[in-house]
C-alpha cells in the first residue's frame, strides 16, 4: 500500500505546475551536469581511444553521435505519445505542456540524427539517401514533429490546440511501427539489395561503452533540456497566479525586474 | 443506417449542384498527369516502369485536395454543428459523408487511372492492379485524411497543414498499393499487398470514423 500511494502522491505532484515547477531545477542543473560529463567522456573514448573499424577506417565514429540521436528521437516520441495519452484522459495541464516542451527538443535531435545518416552514408554507403525502412521511418517522425507544432500554431484557443494535438500524438505513435514494418515488407519483397545496406555488423564490445556513455548523456541532456523549456512554459502560463508572483518577487535579481 | 445514408445523399446533391467544386479533383489529376507527362517522361518509353506508382502518387494528392474540403463548407455555414447535435449515431453520419466525398473524388480518379498509366507508361501493364488497389487504398486515404480535415476544421488552416499532418498516415497505404501496381506491371505477384490494403481499410473503416466524431468534437467544443 505504502508504494502505491507514494506513486499517487508523485503522480499529482508532478501533475501540480506550481510543485514541478519549485522543485525541478535540481533536477535540470543536475540533469544539465550529468548529461555534457557523459558526452564529454563518451565522445572522448569514441573519437580519441576506440581503434578504427576494420571496414569503414574512421567514418565510423559518427555512430557515437548518430546513434544516440536516432533513439532518443523515437524515445522522445513515445513520450509525447504518453503525455498526449495522459492529456487525453486526465485533462493534465502538465502533460500538454511535456508536449509543447519536448516536440521542438525532439524535432532537433530527429534531424540531427538524419544529418548525421546523410554524412555516415556517403563515405561508406557510397550514397547519402537509400529510400530504407530506417530512414523512411525517421523523416516521417520529423514529419510528425513537425506537424504536432503546426497543428498548436494553427489553433488559436490554448484548450481546444491542446486537445487536437494530443490527439494526432496518439494516434501518431501508433503510425510509427506500421510504416517501419510496411517500409520494411515493401523493401524485401522488391528490392532486397538496400536492406543489406542498412544492417550494420554486430557492434564489438570495445565500441559499446562510448556508445552507451555518450546514449546515457544524450538521454540526460534531452531530459535537462525538457525540463528548462517546461519551467518557462508554466511561468508563461501561469504568470496570472499569485505563486508565480510570490517566484518572481523573491527573484527580481535575476529576472532583470 | 438512416444517418448514413441521409448524409450520403446530402452531401452528393450538394456535389452535383456546385459540380465545379466537386471536379477539382479530378481536373488536378488530369492536370498533373498532363504537367508528368510533359515534364518527366520520355517521348518513346514515357516514365516506363514508374508510370504505376506515378498516377499513385497523384491519385493520393488528389485525394487530399477532396478530403481537405469535406468540412469546410458545413462549419462555415455551421451545418456541423447542428450534425454533431442531432446525428446519431455520429460515426454513421461520418461515413456517410466521406462516402460521398469518396463518390466524388477516388472514384472518378480511379475510373481515369488505367488511362493515365497508358498515357504515362505506353502501356498497359499494371493498369488493372492501379484500379483495384485504387479501389482498395483511396477509401482508406479518405478515411484517414478526414481525421485531419477534422482536426483543422475552423482553423481556416487547411492546405499545407492538413498536408503535413496526414502525409506520415498516407504512407503504407501508398507504399502498398504502388508497390503491388508495380510489381504487377512487372509481371509479379501482389497478393501479399492486396492483402495488406484490405486489412488497413477495414481497420480504417472501423476505427477512423470514431477519430472523426472526436476530431470534430474538439474543433467545434461539443
Amino acid at each position: 500500500m505504502g508504494l502505491v500511494d507514494w506513486a499517487k502522491g508523485a503522480f499529482h505532484k508532478t501533475g501540480s505546475p506550481r510543485w514541478f515547477f519549485l522543485g525541478s531545477r535540481r533536477w535540470m542543473v543536475g540533469l544539465y551536469a550529468a548529461g555534457i560529463a557523459l558526452i564529454v567522456v563518451g565522445s572522448t573514448i569514441g573519437l580519441g581511444f576506440v581503434p578504427p573499424e576494420r571496414f569503414q577506417g574512421d567514418s565510423f565514429r559518427i555512430l557515437f553521435v548518430h546513434v544516440p540521436a536516432v533513439h532518443l528521437a523515437q524515445a522522445i516520441y513515445v513520450a509525447v505519445a504518453v503525455a498526449g495519452l495522459v492529456y487525453l484522459v486526465w485533462r493534465m495541464k502538465m502533460a500538454d505542456m511535456v508536449i509543447e516542451a519536448a516536440a521542438p527538443v525532439g524535432m532537433a535531435v530527429t534531424a540531427a540524427g538524419l544529418a548525421t545518416g546523410v554524412v555516415w552514408g556517403m563515405p561508406t554507403w557510397g550514397t547519402g539517401w537509400v529510400w530504407d525502412a530506417r530512414i523512411i521511418s525517421t523523416l516521417v517522425l520529423l514529419l510528425l514533429f513537425f506537424g504536432l507544432l503546426a497543428l498548436r500554431q494553427a489553433i488559436p484557443r490554448p484548450d481546444r490546440a491542446a486537445m487536437a494535438v494530443s490527439l494526432l500524438a496518439v494516434v501518431g505513435v501508433v503510425n510509427l511501427p506500421i510504416i517501419k514494418y510496411s517500409v520494411e515488407w515493401f523493401t524485401t519483397l522488391h528490392q532486397p539489395a538496400s536492406l543489406t545496406l542498412g544492417e550494420r555488423p554486430t557492434i564489438a564490445p570495445v565500441f559499446l561503452v562510448p556508445l552507451a556513455l555518450n546514449a546515457l548523456g544524450y538521454y540526460c541532456l534531452a531530459a535537462g533540456i525538457v525540463i528548462a523549456a517546461l519551467r518557462m512554459k508554466i511561468i508563461e502560463r501561469e504568470s496570472g497566479t499569485s505563486w508565480v508572483a510570490d517566484w518572481l518577487a523573491g527573484h527580481e535579481d535575476r529576472v532583470g525586474g | 443506417m438512416r444517418a448514413f445514408a441521409a448524409l450520403f445523399q446530402r452531401d452528393l446533391l450538394v456535389a452535383l449542384r456546385r459540380p465545379t467544386d466537386a471536379a477539382n479533383p479530378l481536373v488536378f489529376f488530369v492536370l498533373a498527369v498532363l504537367l508528368l507527362g510533359v515534364g518527366a517522361a520520355s517521348a518513346e518509353k514515357g516514365l516506363g516502369g514508374s508510370a504505376a506508382g506515378a498516377v499513385w502518387v497523384l491519385a493520393l494528392f488528389a485525394n487530399l485536395l477532396a478530403v481537405e474540403g469535406v468540412f469546410r463548407r458545413d462549419v462555415e455555414d455551421g451545418t456541423l454543428e447542428q450534425l454533431l447535435i442531432h446525428a446519431r449515431p455520429r460515426f454513421a453520419a461520418v461515413l456517410g459523408k466521406l462516402a460521398a466525398n469518396w463518390s466524388c473524388a477516388g472514384l472518378p480518379v480511379l475510373v481515369l487511372s488505367p488511362l493515365a498509366v497508358y498515357v504515362l507508361g505506353h502501356s498497359t501493364a499494371g493498369a488493372g492492379m492501379v484500379m483495384l488497389t485504387l479501389l482498395l487504398g483511396t477509401p482508406t486515404l479518405t478515411l484517414l485524411g478526414a481525421i485531419g480535415a477534422a482536426l483543422t476544421a475552423g482553423t481556416g488552416r487547411g492546405g499545407l497543414l492538413l498536408a503535413v499532418l496526414v502525409m506520415p498516415f498516407y504512407l503504407p497505404v501508398l507504399i502498398f498499393g504502388a508497390g503491388a501496381s508495380t510489381a504487377a506491371g512487372a509481371g509479379g505477384d501482389a497478393a501479399f499487398e492486396l492483402l495488406v490494403l484490405g486489412a488497413l481499410l477495414t481497420g480504417s473503416i472501423t476505427a477512423a470514423p470514431f477519430a472523426v466524431g472526436k476530431a470534430l468534437a474538439i474543433s467545434q467544443e461539443y
